[in-house]
């Protein structure tokens, strides 16, 4: 699934795209589960729609990019933990569709 | 340098510091800061932040598990109250653009939230609401501290606000209030009432002035001119400061006055009354060399009371005015307010037109427990002096017979209970609407004696709410039309020899005491602080040029004209208070 993975100052980088399969997109209560997620982690986390990169530790910069269902976002993270955050991302995106209680893939709209 | 012109609501020159009272309800002006106020603008824009969140964590604590939607909205604003880049924005706002902290949060939010508006998903473009909503709190920190400063002021200022609510305004502490300046309000607002009865120079109806205002600059108010001036060069402040010192030197020598009766030159005698508010205005229309109370306002008892107010409380209120003046008349004005401002009122019918609704004798006519209580305490008084009960927005013939109707009422349920009143107490009615100054023969036949409320004349014959301050400059009581009204009050009520007195603003406004003089009038009631000054004009005239200057006024057809020959006039008659 990782199509980017290289050092750049000794610090790794692991870049993924991710799709929002959601029915909602990237409403209030998602971005707010993926910002929450973004801040446990040490490494910088960087969301993109193609326009801009927004910081994804910021909810108010991930609303803005206002991504609805089937929208591509890529993800970039950078630092320490980067591998674990974007895994861990890719995970409440795509497997949890931003639900935590939910189990993965029960949703049954992997596409 | 900025000159702003208003409405003149209480006298006194003011020059201090401004302090701004912005309302969350209201926009936010834009108002520039200078860079060294950076530093305090973001720390104020922090603590908005901070203080909203430990707000909302508590609100978030309080919900229950089965109000979690509610939780959940509260739990999307804390995150957006904790996102650095969200405050970054703001601060660098106010660093940038050198607004106030209230400002670069305003228009920040609103910014973002208009972003989220013209987006296309439904779901994402009602989000603005939230934003609308963290403004909100966010602003409510700010001006609640601003509030909280206002209480504890340690040097002097000048209060800047869209519109301020007589409770807040009774707050004031004087010795740091210098002066109030404010968009909205009219002469008759509460705020100006409460203004001139604490001694604070006011103006209202300033055009848009909270968004001319930088914070912290000098303001001068002149409650005189109606004027305020932003920013003021030296050369003006000095101006001012001369100005001031002479006004209350002016004071002291109309102080001198105040035993010497309030006749012209040429022998004619005036009585000089004064209109009140609160009971504890007696002593300054006595101090002031006032005859009497022409018009005792009573709406107070209903505002400042959290339920209604009871007899005893009308008693009490009026006994006290009416012993200060033991043979001299006080005239009990009967509430006159409209459904809108009465806070005891339960059902409060949403009126599109309050001004030509259910208020004042109408609504009392209406709630007939609560105007027997005012009568049954007006009549009980009757006994301790020359107690007088004036009926006010009389608009016809029919509302004069049924408010007397219900005085006979209350007078014989007296009666029965074997309490003491004055059967022959005098009955009068205010003329303030056209109607009843057209018809105003009918009437003086039946009551006896008018108090001519300009006021509310004006503004029912010239169709102008002075409280809009677009306008605001039509209002004039120099206008042809509402002069014509006047002369037929005065001819009727000459006529059927029935009392007759001018009660409104006109009353206090030196440039008009002439005109009215020349037209018959020989009593006036005021605003306490202005008698030493109406009675200086009227010891400086004779009725004969009176009656030539209105003489002359009549030929005139236009209220610009009228206007300037009366000031002119005027002056020359009294330089120093002009």
């Amino acid at each position: 699934m990782f199509f980017g993975e290289k050092a750049v100052l000794s610090e790794p980088v692991y870049e993924i795209e991710v799709e929002i399969k959601n029915a909602d997109g990237l409403h209030m209560r998602p971005a707010m589960r993926f910002v929450d997620l973004a801040g446990t982690f040490v490494c910088d986390i960087e969301v993109s729609n193609d326009d801009t990169y927004v910081d994804g530790k910021s909810i108010m910069q991930m609303t803005m990019l206002a991504a609805t269902r089937g929208t591509r976002l890529k993800v970039k993270a950078r630092g320490p933990d980067a591998q674990e955050a974007i895994k861990a991302l890719q995970e409440l995106v795509e497997e949890k569709l931003f639900d935590d209680s939910a189990a993965a893939g029960s949703g049954g709209q992997k596409a | 340098m900025e000159i702003r012109k208003g409405i003149a609501v209480s006298p006194g020159i003011a020059i201090a510091r401004s302090m701004v009272i912005d309302s969350k309800d209201h926009r936010i002006p834009r108002r520039s800061i200078m860079a060294s106020q950076c530093a305090k603008e973001v720390k104020r824009v922090r603590e908005a932040f901070s203080g909203a969140i430990a707000e909302l964590t508590a609100l978030e604590a309080a919900k229950s598990i089965e109000e979690s939607k509610i939780k959940d909205i509260f739990a999307v604003h804390l995150r957006f109250l904790r996102d650095k880049s969200l405050r970054k924005r703001i601060t660098d706002y106010v660093r940038d653009e050198l607004t106030t902290a209230e400002y670069a949060l305003s228009v920040t939010l609103r910014e973002i939230a208009s972003h989220f508006a013209r987006m296309d998903d439904p779901y994402i473009s009602e989000r603005a609401a939230d934003f609308y909503d963290m403004e909100k709190r966010l602003l409510t920190q700010l001006l609640g501290k601003v509030r909280e400063d206002v209480e504890h002021l340690t040097s002097e200022v000048v209060i800047v606000a869209h519109d301020l609510s007589p409770t807040q305004t009774a707050s004031f502490n004087k010795t740091f209030v210098k002066g109030i300046a404010t968009e909205a309000g009219g002469r008759t607002s509460h705020t100006a009432i409460v203004a001139r009865s604490l001694g604070i120079p006011a103006v209202v109806a300033l055009e848009e002035v909270t968004l001319t205002v930088t914070a912290d600059s000098t303001v001068i108010v002149d409650g005189n001119r109606g004027m305020v001036i932003i920013d003021p060069n030296e050369e003006t402040v000095k101006e001012y400061q001369r100005y001031a010192s002479e006004l209350s030197q002016f004071e002291h020598r109309l102080y001198v006055i105040k035993d010497e009766p309030a006749v012209t030159r040429d022998g004619v005698n005036i009585t000089l009354l004064g209109n009140i508010e609160f009971d504890d205005e007696a002593e300054m229309v006595k101090e002031r060399g006032g005859d009497g109370i022409g018009l005792y306002r009573t709406e107070f008892l209903y505002l400042y009371n959290d339920s209604e107010p009871t007899e005893q409380d009308h008693y009490e209120a009026y006994a006290h005015a009416v012993r200060t003046f033991e043979s001299q008349p006080v005239v009990i004005r009967t509430m006159d307010m409209g459904a809108d401002k009465y806070p005891q009122s339960g059902r409060r019918p949403v009126e599109s037109n309050p001004v030509l609704g259910l208020r004042s004798i109408r609504f009392c006519l209406q709630n007939l427990t609560m105007f027997k209580n005012q009568l049954r305490a007006i009549l009980r008084v009757s006994v301790l002096g020359d107690v007088r009960i004036i009926f006010p927005l009389i608009s016809n013939l029919q509302e004069l017979r049924q408010a007397k109707m219900i005085l006979r009422d209350v007078m014989e349920d007296l009666d029965e209970s074997g309490i003491g009143y004055n059967p022959d107490v005098p009955v009068g009615i205010m003329i303030e609407t056209p109607s009843a100054a057209l018809t105003a023969s009918l009437l003086a036949g039946e009551c006896d004696f008018f108090s001519i409320g300009t006021n509310d004349l004006i503004q029912y014959t010239l169709a102008v709410d002075r409280a809009n301050e677009h306008v605001s400059t039509l209002y004039s009581a120099a206008d042809p039309a509402v002069l014509s009204l006047l002369r037929n009050v005065i001819h009727d009520a000459n006529k059927a020899k029935i009392g007759l007195s001018v009660c409104g603003e006109v009353a206090s406004d030196p440039e008009f005491i002439m005109l009215i003089l020349g037209m018959g009038v020989r009593t006036l009631s005021l605003a306490p602080p202005m008698i030493p000054e109406i009675k200086q004009v009227i010891r400086s005239v004779t009725l004969k040029e009176c009656n030539q200057l209105a003489r002359k006024v009549a030929t005139m057809d236009s209220q610009r004209q009228i206007k300037n020959y009366l000031r002119d006039v005027a002056i020359k008659i009294l330089p120093e208070a002009f």
